[in-house]
């Protein structure tokens, strides 16, 4: 199910849903903030003008796949598949409280459209090489779409996948980074020497795209443009900020960990044009 | 075993499309046949097993069932966090083919060789633990994982294991086959020992003692009801294995013993030192070296009932 939405509804439903996830943060504990909001419109644009899926058939077989590999991210994916029908909206206020389907980290089988469990970083890209390989195996058309974060780009296994997906021709698994700058105790280019990211794509024999993760036009463009005839897989860099929207958690890594107090919520939703 | 297994995997792939092979760069020339008939169906992974069980893990979540073939020693330890995320979380039917579990590999070392297989599997939630005792297991175990709604590592020698059986095994996962009947005492066995352990009860045979033997081809799930027989018929039982003794055939023994409260019966366990070996031996001289060989369990089985 492709969308053609234009431009500003995608920036109004984005700042209904950092509002959204701001307060089930608040209400349930949860952590991870700055990364759901440096991810959001990411998966936002995908779910609503890129992916094929049907949430009303969600094992249907021809569905582009994606995977949360930055399972810490959850909340901005819950959000987003909630707001296609994959499962009722008021199921978002159980997140992360007792006996809830809805963990920080996804789970798969426990709603709709999780493809894979994830959590402990460099499991996705894998993954997604696998469904994509099954794919062209079976002769299916779908494409498999990975997001990861920076800092999962320490894991060695990323460039194992890295290193396997051109040989195999998977013109169908497409990496998006979600290249933030931070992990979780630091600036990521003071503790591992990432960048520059897109060359090393382009050089393990990717195509190679950067792009502000937070302009859903450069968004759609790219997206949209991805080859569809390539043998070569296509990576994504995605400049995003970590806690995007906020102007308190925008580039203050704390809210890797930070729980947003009821003042937060406030402020924040008054940030966002919510109250 | 291993040639076996690669025919087995070619004829079963012939009724069955969704079977793929995931190589991690071992088997040169052993999957020709698999490759010449399906090329579309066999993937070289590389020297990079822990993205292997992932691309595995994303193959069976598209409807596939991938077989994963490496050295015990590599699929295992170095990507046990695939195993137990992608796979068993996942609750996935991935084959994880061990080659070499056990001693097969110890003239190369403890890099190579590997006794800790099934102590690190058996605590995995959903993972299924297979030890084929000749080839015709080995060949009724990958069948049987086709039926199989989830992960399964199935533990192979190298080659020239004895035949055991002579005609097609009375095989079913998760249930432990008597080999032979005795009185005195019980071997309970798992894998290629067991041909060791035939041979063991042979020698006591000639020293008056009649010797049961059991395999337990399944460590996990485990037979309960062949246990309890066993239990209940047999004041000594001794277990026997190509593994180190916490946490193998012998652990899981153990464990069962004190949860179903046995006290009626003693249990002598036999297995690979807690250890490494750092000197060169063969698999025949290893297994002198930790006591595993035939007389050697003979010997010990005997000393243990004080015969």
């Amino acid at each position: 199910m492709k969308n053609n939405i234009n431009l500003q509804s995608l920036h109004s439903m984005a700042c209904q849903m950092r509002g959204e996830i701001i307060e089930i943060a608040h209400n349930s504990d949860a952590m991870h903030i700055g990364s759901c909001l440096s991810s959001l419109d990411i998966i936002l644009t995908l779910y609503h003008s890129v992916l094929s899926f049907k949430p009303e058939e969600p094992e249907w077989k021809d569905r582009d796949r994606f995977i949360l590999s930055k399972g810490h991210a959850s909340l901005a994916l819950y959000v987003v598949l909630a707001s296609r029908g994959f499962f009722p909206k008021e199921l978002l206020h159980t997140f992360n409280r007792t006996d809830s389907f809805l963990t920080e980290h996804p789970v798969r089988g426990n709603v709709h459209g999780i493809e894979a469990s994830t959590g402990s970083l460099g499991h996705g890209p894998g993954i997604g090489l696998g469904m994509a390989l099954a794919a062209k195996i079976s002769g299916n058309k779908y494409r498999s779409f990975v997001l990861m974060s920076d800092g999962e780009c320490n894991e060695g296994t990323v460039w194992e996948a890295v290193l396997l997906a051109p040989v195999q021709k998977l013109g169908n698994l497409i990496f998006i980074v979600d290249n933030n700058g931070w992990q979780a105790t630091g600036r990521c280019d003071d503790i591992m020497h990432l960048n520059p990211l897109a060359d090393k794509f382009k050089t393990f024999g990717w195509n190679s795209f950067e792009v502000d993760g937070h302009n859903f036009e450069e968004l759609l463009n790219i997206f949209h443009s991805i080859p569809v005839d390539s043998e070569k897989p296509t990576a994504i860099i995605a400049h995003t900020v970590k806690g995007k929207g906020v102007s308190f958690m925008e580039g203050d890594n704390n809210w890797h960990y930070r729980i947003p107090t009821a003042d937060d919520v406030t402020r924040a939703k008054a940030e966002l044009g919510l109250e | 075993m291993r040639d076996s297994c690669s025919r087995e995997l070619t004829c079963l792939a012939r009724s069955d499309p969704r079977i793929i092979i995931l190589s991690g760069d071992i088997g040169n020339h052993m999957f020709d046949g698999f490759k010449a008939e399906f090329p579309d169906r066999f993937y070289n992974c590389g020297v990079a097993e822990a993205n292997m069980i992932s691309v595995a893990a994303g193959l069976a979540l598209s409807g596939y069932r991938p077989f994963v073939y490496t050295f015990a020693a590599f699929d295992l330890t170095r990507c046990y966090e695939q195993v137990r995320i992608d796979v068993c979380f996942q609750n996935l039917p991935v084959v994880i083919i061990g080659l070499g579990g056990g001693l097969t590999y110890a003239p190369l070392g403890p890099t190579h060789y590997i006794c800790e297989d099934i102590s690190i599997l058996r605590c995995l939630p959903n993972m299924t633990i297979v030890c084929p005792a000749d080839q015709a297991e080995v060949m009724a175990s990958l069948r049987s994982s086709l039926d199989h709604h989830g992960p399964m590592y199935i533990r192979i020698n190298k080659k020239n294991e004895p035949c055991i059986y002579t005609g097609e095994p009375d095989f079913s996962l998760g249930r432990a086959q008597l080999i032979q009947d005795g009185n005195d005492v019980c071997i309970i066995t798992t894998g290629v020992l067991l041909s060791e352990v035939i041979r063991a009860a042979r020698i006591l045979e000639e020293r008056n003692i009649s010797a049961c033997v059991v395999h337990f081809h399944t460590i996990k799930p485990v037979d309960e009801i062949m246990l309890r027989e066993v239990f209940s018929r047999f004041s000594v039982v001794v277990s026997v294995e190509e593994h180190t003794l916490p946490g193998g055939l012998g652990g899981m023994i153990a464990e069962w013993m004190i949860d179903n409260r046995i006290k009626s019966s003693d249990l002598i366990r036999i297995g690979t030192g807690d250890y490494f070996l750092t000197h060169c031996l063969s698999q025949k001289e290893a297994r002198d070296h930790f006591g595993i060989s035939a007389d050697l369990i003979a010997g010990k089985i005997a000393d243990g009932l004080n015969k």
